[in-house]
């Protein structure tokens, strides 16, 4: 009986969007969501606006070596450097990076930054919220990127701090 | 004059049949102002349900989870670029949407909301209804035609091909229940009215008559009616990912949303014919079987209770919306809204008034529930390839309703046939 198995197949697909629709969405309602983050939810692995650690002791982990600059493809990586001194000690190492701009206009978010660095010093945050409406001031100082002292004060303090209180926003 | 206007309200009839050319206005303004709303309605809830069927959550932003979206999208197109393009045929191409608009908004003339709640109860209506909505046809070719266009100009011939296919289909389903409303009664009607009346007197709804030949009958229609209105499955005059949009590509701005009323429109317009076919037009459910003052009374407050619930799911949202300040215009503006529907479920539940306003109740639950299977329909099937859809209406549908129509007829003359037997034999 073709008839009633081509009715049973429209039924039964008809009665998959049906459950479909009392199912919950899978999609955020990111501007108006829940938590900090006003609903947007990331993997571990996003790749968002960067983050310069610090080590154990508070100081940069960035020894100002070049090697992320000389390893972006889109060449965003502007550093100056400078040497440490006994009075005056920002790194671990002998050399730290006086000045650390990553320009966004041009940033491919490619993570090659991430992966070239020797300290682990430089990697991705979760930021994303970067639209501006002036280009200039998508050029991020070192400022801006640094993870703050204590705990994360940076640019990316909201996404930093909820991140680290483990804070899963259930839906 | 005040006699003249007064005077109708105490006749059981039809504006149109009392000769009330004020109150024939009055309730063609009220028809009008009700389908704009129920479009922008539709077009709301058309993106909501098919966003949760495809587990989105569709419009959210403009007010609260959206519901003021269709105004918005309504003002976006009223201030867009009026654009004509510069090789069309500026006069046709002027005139499409307003035939497509006026078409559609005319059939609605004969649809019987209630006993008394319609315009006028044309003796021709369904047919009047059938020849008003096929002239649709003709706006959407001078559009495709006029635009001067390839993809316009292919939906266009593409609509008209389908149109043409199952108008057929369509016409002999909706024979089957004209020949309902004569057979074993002997008074034949194609007046709106006169077929609820018809299915009122023989104490059902014809989908269920002479089952199963009702059922199929109604079946080939549903199918017809679908690709009648240029819907999902059967959207291939306006198939995005093959023409662009159809016949309406070269169209922007106010132009465009009339096409876009137009399609919703006639989506009422079949759904009011089918409605009033097969579903009983305004009866409430079960006239007979649960008959009785009490039960009238339970029926009558559905209009009440319906908006309750609305206005109680308002209030519910406008408790659950975000405590922020930037929320703090839409959480009022929910809650207005809320108010203001409970109010209407208050007048609803009016002795005078609730007796009255129950069959446009009914007669709107159903057709909401057509429109509801419209956009389940566009959220569940792939678009029909166009071999595949002239084979559905050329050799499923046609043959179908051909059968059904012989059947029914030789059904209804069962008892004619069986005594002409008994009569020869000797």
């Amino acid at each position: 009986m073709g008839i009633v198995k081509n009715i049973a197949a429209i039924a039964k697909g008809m009665s998959v969007t049906f459950m479909e629709m009392f199912k919950p969405t899978i999609v955020e309602n990111y501007p108006d969501g829940p938590g900090p983050t006003r609903g947007a939810m990331f993997q571990d692995r996003f790749r968002g606006m960067h983050v310069l650690q610090r080590d154990e002791n508070g100081l940069e982990k960035c020894v100002a070596c070049f090697l992320c600059a000389a390893a972006c493809p889109s060449n965003c990586i502007y550093i100056e450097a400078a040497e440490n001194t006994e009075t005056h000690r920002v790194s671990g190492a002998e050399r730290y990076a006086k000045v650390y701009n990553i320009d966004y206009n041009r940033c491919i978010f490619c993570g090659y930054c991430v992966e070239a660095c020797p300290t682990d010093a430089i990697t991705h945050g979760h930021g994303f919220e970067l639209a501006t409406y002036n280009a200039s001031s998508l050029v991020y100082r070192k400022e801006q990127l640094l993870a703050g002292t204590p705990a994360h004060e940076g640019a990316n303090a909201i996404f930093s701090q909820y991140e680290n209180a483990r804070l899963i926003p259930k839906k | 004059m005040f006699d003249a206007i007064t005077k109708y309200l105490s006749s059981a009839t039809t504006p149109g049949e009392a000769g009330s050319i004020f109150w024939a206005t009055i309730y063609i303004l009220i028809i009008t102002a009700g389908i704009s709303l129920s479009v922008i309605a539709m077009n709301w809830l058309e993106r909501k349900i098919l966003a949760h069927m495809q587990i989105r959550l569709g419009p959210m932003r403009v007010g609260p989870h959206g519901l003021l979206q269709p105004f918005a999208d309504a003002l976006k197109l009223l201030i867009k670029e009026d654009i004509i393009p510069a090789e069309a045929d500026k006069l046709v191409f002027w005139s499409a949407p307003v035939v497509v608009t006026m078409t559609a908004f005319t059939t609605f003339l004969v649809v019987p909301f209630g006993r008394t709640h319609a315009v006028t109860d044309m003796n021709i209506g369904i047919l009047f209804m059938l020849g008003v909505s096929s002239l649709g046809v003709l706006g959407i070719i001078m559009a495709g035609w006029s635009s001067n266009s390839h993809y316009p100009l292919m939906g266009s011939l593409r609509s008209s091909a389908q149109m043409v296919s199952y108008e057929i289909a369509m016409g002999l389903a909706i024979i089957c229940a004209v020949l309902m409303t004569s057979l074993q009664t002997g008074t034949g009607t194609l007046s709106m009215i006169g077929i609820v009346e018809a299915q009122a007197s023989q104490h059902t709804w014809f989908i269920f008559k002479f089952f199963p030949l009702g059922f199929l009958a109604f079946g080939v229609f549903a199918i017809a009616m679908v690709a009648e209105t240029n819907r999902a499955p059967f959207d291939l005059p306006e198939a995005e990912s093959e023409l662009v949009a159809g016949f309406h590509t070269e169209y922007s701005g106010f132009r465009w949303s009339l096409f876009f009323l137009a399609e919703y429109a006639a989506m009422l317009a079949v759904s009011s014919i089918a409605v009033t076919l097969w579903l009983g037009g305004w009866m409430r459910p079960f006239p007979n079987w649960l008959s009785g003052s009490i039960w009238n009374l339970a029926f009558s407050l559905f209009p009440a209770l319906t908006l309750f619930v609305l206005a109680g799911l308002c209030l519910l949202g406008t408790a659950r919306m975000p405590k922020i300040p930037q929320m703090k215009i839409q959480t009022v503006g929910l809650g207005i809204f809320g108010l203001l529907l409970g109010f209407i479920g208050l007048v609803l539940i009016i002795p005078g008034v609730r007796e009255r306003v129950q069959d446009i109740y009914w007669f709107v639950v159903k057709v909401a529930f057509f429109m509801y299977m419209y956009i389940w329909y566009r959220g569940t099937f792939p678009r029909y390839r166009f071999d595949q859809l002239m084979k559905v209406g050329w050799k499923v549908l046609l043959p179908t309703g051909l059968a059904v129509l012989i059947a029914t007829a030789l059904w209804g003359l069962l008892p004619q046939i069986s005594s002409a037997i008994v009569g020869v034999l000797p």
